[in-house]
């Protein structure tokens, strides 16, 4: 006796988490069902592993059908072939969107394109993903990309109101999508100490200030390009270390404002001039796109790796980059005042999470 | 001209693309009803089209009305070659017909191709204007009301419940006619959906005109089948009782101020009579049933009912086959004039309904189910439908003569069904015999007397279980005792029946899902010989699914059986036989005993061992269940009885027969004999392994309980978390070592299975029970059993009860006080100590009031609401047909908003409409329930109803998900196009609704499948009571005298 056919439609479509959890990691039917009894579910509800097998299936098959779906949220508000209340609803569409921290990670910044779909094995044995579950993700993030890439308008609120996805989600997705749209290396080895969570912090603060959308909203693909005019005149700030008088200014007024105030003053006395030019010197490079792809590798090689070197509290990093934008006001020979906000407003940010073992 | 049917079409969204090269679409729209047809621009490249085409005006008949379905086909332009159709909806505009249902049609209906399922949807917006209509001798029945609920709809109330409707209808099946052989298996599909659409509008007219001419204006427990005869080709019967309704608008109906009779007039159907108020006029209507004498006397005799049996034979004389045809004026007056005569001699007092109103069901007998097996053959005159009709007829006068021979004129909870294989075809009748007031059968003018005679009779909570039959000339041995109850009556020992449990009958304990499971082997065959063995094999199977039922209902520790449902099914090399039913501790019956094994060689110590075993383990069960549904009935003594507590033993109350096509009827004797039927005897490894069988069926996890019928007794504090389903399985059996022995298992553990992995799904929605648990069997090839389940899950709430709606209470009080004391005696009397805080069923008022229990025994309360509102309303009610006769329906343009004016409900119920309960989603939610009401809601409008036809077919069966995504995918799809339609009439949900039917054919090497799937149900609208109370208080002067609505709550 073999079950030829065994279905179970609801008119309220039902939805247990616990198998879409399952089936949103990629697992198998046989699999999903091993794990789920060895959750204990058997004891728990008296139930025989034929049922489980069955209502996995069944599950199985819903989310297959749902994810058509899902690959456009709003449809799935409209449709009216499974009837889900507006909560549950909800929970399909984050959970379908979220993603693995480990998974993120490794495409951050690459380009979404086949050529990356093709390192996805190594990318599921190397993180311990399933392959399946890998694809889904990586779909997701050029789902995404490609309908918010050329749209107009703030780049969360665009992934929000075409993804219905919740505020936090969306602002990740808008990391991503700006990594990939920029290209930025994040997988170098000197980066792997950083999370996504610290690029998605950096990615919303030059968002807000670097991309055209900072100073004009009307534009197209306002948030996820950087404003190029922006990095045309970055090369101004040259000036900051190449002006040899500038340059000891700018180092004796941070001297003067922090004496005493760092446990790493020496230190910093004797590395200003150093880690002044990288700061610098990444904003003048940002012109090239290559540079721009670099500029996590640059920061942290110009001025993270320097100051840990040194075992510079962090504390003691924020008074100086404080103190270091801020001493730029009173150097009276240097015009590009604003400029210099925009671009070290943002950085002193990034660096700021940036900085940490 | 009678009406006038307006279309426009607005737009449609999610749109397949049809065109690769531009990923878009050119879609425009052909409308077509009747023989005409529009179509609206191209809206070109777009997924999302906004047509906003202009309205398409039809003129019709209203006969065309109620047959044609409204057809729009949504089509993609193509300039070089044929517009390729992207799929199909097909409207049915009866709901529009009548007054008082929907005024408009208007919302996004998915738009169906039976090749790829749902493609996209399409907003439409469909009217229809209805003219005065002078020509006496319409064909058309517009305005009878239809309803799939198989009790008098909850906002009506019953004036005359008139009797038994059917018609039947045939043609050819599209799928077999040669030109199938050349199209494609769209066209093809879509001509049997289309033939099928028009033959059930026009069987419905037809109905309807029958009820017309019994002066009815409502059909209630309709119910609609196909018969998928293959070759022989296509049969659409339905049966229903006609009624004449009335509607309780609102609470202010029954107020003496609310007697504007132009606020009811739309709601009588047009009436040829000159002077309708005549109807309600005495004892010379034709309703007046000569026949039968209604007094509770038992003065039937098995010897005269026999002779009557022959008697009754008689012709059919044309009725039923609604054979006057279009043309004919005079043959239509003809057809009624016969009708009538046939009324008076009321052919078949039989009645689809499973509940009733409060006093209509005096007595009941007893299960008759009557079974015939017949050869088909090729209809050669579909306008001449005979043989169907006689073949039908002839099992009505044997279910008729079953009930004669029980001491009862009519039959209740009438169902007919059949099964098909090849070309032998079973069609089975069953119903319970039962013992009528005529007060609703005729007009209300002796109302006043029958209340009386009936409280005077009729001890509340047992006077169903009474027998109807002569005491010393008993049609089959039983056991009788004087109930338990009231102490005055002789009631049966165990009692079968095909009706919900009443709502005032007395019970102990929980109910539970009883269901008995067969199978027997049978040789291939053909033609005339396949039909023998069948007719040779049914009453073997009637006797042990009968047997199987008294056993397990012994097991469960109770003594009746209600909404029992016997199929049996026919496949190529088996019969199967399935029979659900929910057991209950009625009060009035006497306790069951215990079930004795012997063996048959007791000298063996071993065997006697293992038997002593078996023994207990038997006992063990029946304790165990007696704890699990709290069963524990009060003690009562000898002497208080004054009869001898009843002797174990089984006795039968179903009665059946089978013919064969060649009339022979053999009446089998089910009683056992003489034999002590408590006594299982162990004689051979069959009934050992019958006596395992009964021992492995599950209980249900704890938290779950299970029933068949409406409501399940000792529950009654529902919340409204409910979740229908339906649930298809198939298994292949192997078919190597066949033996009756390892089908029985495999069909056994299927279907425990099945409702093991039911369990486990819903089990969130614990504490819980399914209700309305409704198994099909069917065998769609030799190796195959198909079972597919609906049943909806309703979570009730534990400890809400105290505080459900103290108001109700206090309500109902204050209508008690008005009350004699009698009915209080009688709750006392049972409130003995060893009762269960719930020792009577639900009420079905009670449901829909969701009453409670505060300190008062519930059953004080449902019947003391039951009988005084039920005075209450007696003379008001009378007024008010009065005053409605007189008023003709279709006298003008149909205007319908007018209906609900003075109705503060009705207004409360479209300020819930504007506002749909789910008010983020985009997409109303639509409840779907086999119930006839929904769990703390009420309903305040019926909208029509859903009868709906679908064929799905795939030539990628592979890429689909194997049959069960295939499947799956369609039964989600039928389920959103009803509520897609249910949603367009206004509606916010289906009660009553049925899968009649759901045919699964696949052939996995062609990578084919095909699937044919008919739903019925009543759409309708609800409001939340917890909605009705904010309206209430919002409109406290319209509700300064609530008198009979449940849910309102005045504080």
């Amino acid at each position: 006796m073999t079950n030829e056919l065994d279905i179970f439609v609801g008119n309220t479509t039902l939805i247990d988490e616990d198998v879409y959890r399952l089936w949103l990691d990629g697992y198998s039917v046989s699999d999903a069902v091993a794990r789920r009894v060895r959750s204990g579910i058997l004891e728990q509800t008296g139930a025989t592993a034929a049922v489980l097998q069955s209502d996995t299936m069944d599950h199985y098959r819903t989310f297959h059908m749902l994810e058509r779906l899902l690959h456009a949220p709003p449809k799935l508000l409209h449709q009216l072939i499974f009837q889900i209340p507006p909560s549950r609803q909800a929970l399909l569409i984050e959970r379908y969107y979220a993603f693995d921290e480990a998974f993120v990670r490794e495409v951050l910044g690459k380009k979404l394109s086949k050529g990356t779909k093709k390192d996805l094995d190594d990318i599921s044995t190397k993180t311990g993903i399933t392959l399946k579950s890998c694809r889904r993700q990586f779909d997701n993030f050029k789902r995404v990309f490609k309908v918010v890439e050329e749209m107009r308008g703030s780049l969360v609120d665009n992934i929000q109101q075409h993804f219905l996805l919740s505020d936090r989600l969306s602002r990740d997705y808008a990391a991503i999508v700006f990594f990939a749209n920029n290209r930025f290396e994040t997988g170098k080895k000197k980066l792997q100490y950083l999370s996504f969570g610290d690029f998605a912090f950096c990615a919303e603060l030059m968002i807000q200030n670097w991309t055209l959308g900072a100073v004009d909203s009307q534009v197209d693909d306002m948030d996820v390009d950087l404003d190029k005019e922006f990095l045309q005149d970055l090369k101004e700030l040259k000036v900051l270390v190449a002006d040899k008088d500038l340059l000891d200014l700018h180092k004796s007024l941070v001297c003067t404002a922090l004496r005493g105030k760092l446990s790493v003053f020496s230190e910093m006395e004797a590395n200003f001039k150093n880690l002044s030019r990288g700061l610098v010197n990444v904003a003048a490079k940002l012109i090239h796109n290559k540079d721009v792809r670099d500029l996590f590798v640059d920061l942290i090689e110009k001025f993270v790796e320097p100051c840990r070197s040194d075992h510079w509290p962090l504390n003691d990093v924020r008074l100086f980059l404080n103190q270091y934008s801020a001493s730029v006001h009173s150097l009276d020979g240097f015009r590009h005042q604003t400029l210099w906000d925009r671009y070290m407003g943002t950085l002193r940010g990034c660096l700021l999470r940036l900085y940490h073992d | 001209m009678p009406g006038k049917l307006k279309v426009k079409i607005v737009a449609g969204r999610h749109l397949p693309v049809m065109d690769r090269a531009s990923d878009l679409t050119d879609a425009f729209v052909e409308v077509k009803f009747g023989n005409t047809t529009f179509k609206t621009d191209v809206y070109l490249k777009s997924l999302n089209p906004q047509w906003n085409s202009e309205w398409f005006k039809f003129e019709v008949d209203d006969e065309d009305l109620q047959d044609e379905p409204l057809q729009i086909t949504v089509l993609d332009h193509d300039t070089y070659s044929a517009n390729d159709a992207i799929g199909k909806v097909y409207i049915d505009i009866d709901p529009l017909l009548y007054s008082e249902a929907a005024t408009v049609i208007s919302g996004w209906f998915p738009i169906y191709d039976t090749i790829h399922g749902i493609r996209g949807e399409i907003n439409v917006i469909v009217k229809v204007d209805l003219f005065n209509d002078l020509n006496r001798f319409r064909q058309s029945s517009c305005g009878v009301k239809f309803f799939c609920t198989t009790s008098i709809p909850k906002c009506y109330r019953a004036v005359i419940i008139h009797g038994f409707v059917e018609e039947l209808v045939v043609n050819e099946d599209p799928e077999y006619q040669w030109i199938d052989r050349i199209r494609t298996p769209r066209a093809s599909n879509e001509a049997r959906q289309r033939l099928i659409s028009l033959m059930s509008g026009e069987l419905q007219r037809k109905i309807g005109l029958k009820v017309l001419e019994m002066r009815g204006n409502a059909v209630v427990g309709y119910l609609q089948c196909f018969d998928l005869e293959g070759e022989s080709g296509l049969v659409v019967r339905a049966i229903g009782t006609a009624c004449t309704l009335d509607k309780l608008s609102s609470p202010a109906a029954f107020l003496p101020a609310c007697n504007s009779p132009s606020k009811e007039m739309k709601e009588i159907p047009f009436n040829e009579d000159p002077n309708p108020n005549t109807h309600s006029s005495g004892p010379s209507t034709p309703l007046k049933n000569q026949t039968y004498s209604f007094s509770p006397s038992k003065s039937y005799s098995r010897q005269s009912s026999s002779s009557d049996t022959d008697l009754s034979l008689t012709p059919k004389t044309g009725m039923g086959s609604g054979s006057a045809g279009k043309e004919g004026g005079p043959f239509k007056a003809l057809l009624r004039q016969q009708t009538q005569s046939a009324l008076e001699q009321r052919e078949f007092p039989f009645f689809t309904l499973t509940a009733f109103p409060p006093g209509f069901l005096v007595h009941v007998g007893g299960v008759v189910s009557a079974r015939s097996v017949k050869l088909l053959d090729r209809i050669h005159n579909p306008d001449e439908p005979e043989t169907r009709d006689a073949w039908w007829a002839e099992i009505r006068q044997e279910i008729k003569s079953h009930a004669k021979a029980l001491g009862c004129h009519a039959v209740v909870g009438y169902s007919e069904s059949t099964s098909i294989c090849e070309e032998v075809c079973i069609l089975s009748a069953s119903g319970t015999a039962a013992v009528l007031n005529p007060r609703f059968l005729q007009d209300g003018t002796v109302e006043g007397c029958l209340e009386q005679r009936l409280e005077e009779n009729l001890p509340v909570g047992c006077g169903f279980c009474h027998i109807p039959y002569d005491e010393l000339n008993m049609p089959f041995p039983a056991h009788l005792t004087y109930c338990y109850n009231c102490r005055k009556q002789k009631v049966p020992d165990v009692l079968f029946t095909t009706i919900d449990l009443p709502t005032d009958a007395a019970v102990v304990g929980k109910g539970c899902l009883i269901q008995a499971r067969l199978c027997r082997l049978k040789k291939k065959a053909q033609a005339e010989a396949n039909a023998t063995a069948i007719s040779n094999l049914l009453p073997f199977m009637e006797y042990e699914v009968h047997t199987q039922l008294m056993n397990k209902l012994k097991l469960k520790g109770m003594n009746a059986l209600f909404g029992l449902r016997i199929q049996i099914t026919v496949g190529e090399n088996m019969l199967m036989g399935l029979a659900s039913a929910t057991g209950v501790y009625l009060a009035a019956l006497p306790t069951p005993g215990g079930i004795q094994i012997a063996g048959k060689t007791p000298n063996d110590g071993s065997y006697e061992q293992h038997i002593s075993h078996m023994q207990k383990k038997i006992n063990d069960t029946i304790a165990k269940n007696k704890e699990l549904y709290e069963i524990n009935p009060p003690e009562i003594s000898e002497e208080v009885i004054g009869s001898p507590i009843p002797e174990p033993r089984q006795r039968s109350r179903l009665l059946r027969s089978q013919s064969e096509s060649s009339d022979e009827v053999i009446e089998l004797d089910l009683s056992h004999g003489k034999k002590d039927a408590f006594v299982l005897e162990i004689d051979d490894t069959d009934a050992m392994e019958d006596v395992h069988s009964l021992l492995t069926d599950v209980p249900p996890p704890s938290g779950f309980y299970s029933c068949n019928t409406e409501i399940m007794p000792g529950i009654n504090n529902w919340t409204s978390e409910i979740q229908m389903f339906t649930s298809v399985r198939v298994i292949r059996l192997s078919s190597l070592n066949l033996t009756n022995q390892a089908l029985n298992k495999n069909f056994n553990d299927l279907c425990e299975n099945l409702l093991k992995s039911l369990y486990f799904k819903l089990r969130s929605m614990i504490p819980c029970c399914l209700c309305h648990v409704n198994f099909t069997v069917s065998l769609p090839e030799d190796e195959l059993i198909q079972v597919t389940v609906t049943a909806v899950a309703i979570t009730f709430d534990k400890n809400q009860a105290l505080q459900t709606i103290k108001t109700h209470v206090e309500k109902s009080l204050q209508r008690a006080s008005t009350d004699n004391e009698e009915l209080l005696q009688f709750p006392l009397e049972l409130c003995s100590d060893s009762l269960p805080p719930h020792p009577f069923p639900p009420a079905k008022e009670h449901l829909e009031s969701a009453s409670s229990n505060s300190g008062i025994p519930a059953a004080q309360r449902a019947t003391s609401v039951d009988y005084s509102s039920f005075a209450d309303r007696c003379s008001s009610w009378i007024e008010l047909i009065k005053l409605k006769a007189q008023t003709i329906r279709r006298g003008s343009i149909k205007t319908t908003v007018t209906v609900e004016k003075a109705s503060p409900v009705a207004e409360g119920n479209f300020r819930n409409r504007s506002a749909p309960p789910c008010a983020n989603s985009t997409v109303g939610v639509v409840k779907m329930t086999p119930l006839s009401f929904i769990p703390g809601a009420k309903i305040t409008k019926y909208l029509g109803i859903i009868n709906m036809f679908f064929i799905r077919e795939t030539t990628s069966l592979r890429e689909e998900g194997g049959v069960s995504g295939f499947l799956h995918a369609f039964i989600a799809e039928v389920f959103a196009m009803v509520r897609a339609h249910v949603a367009a009439l206004g509606g916010n949900a289906v009660v009553s609704y049925i899968m009649k039917q759901c045919v699964f054919m696949e052939n996995p090497n062609k990578n084919q499948a095909q699937c044919l799937i008919n739903v019925s149900g009543d759409a309708v609208v609800f409001v939340r009571e917890s909605d009705l109370e904010v309206i209430s208080t919002q409109q406290p002067t319209a509700n300064c005298q609530p008198l009979c609505t449940g849910g309102e709550v005045t504080t």
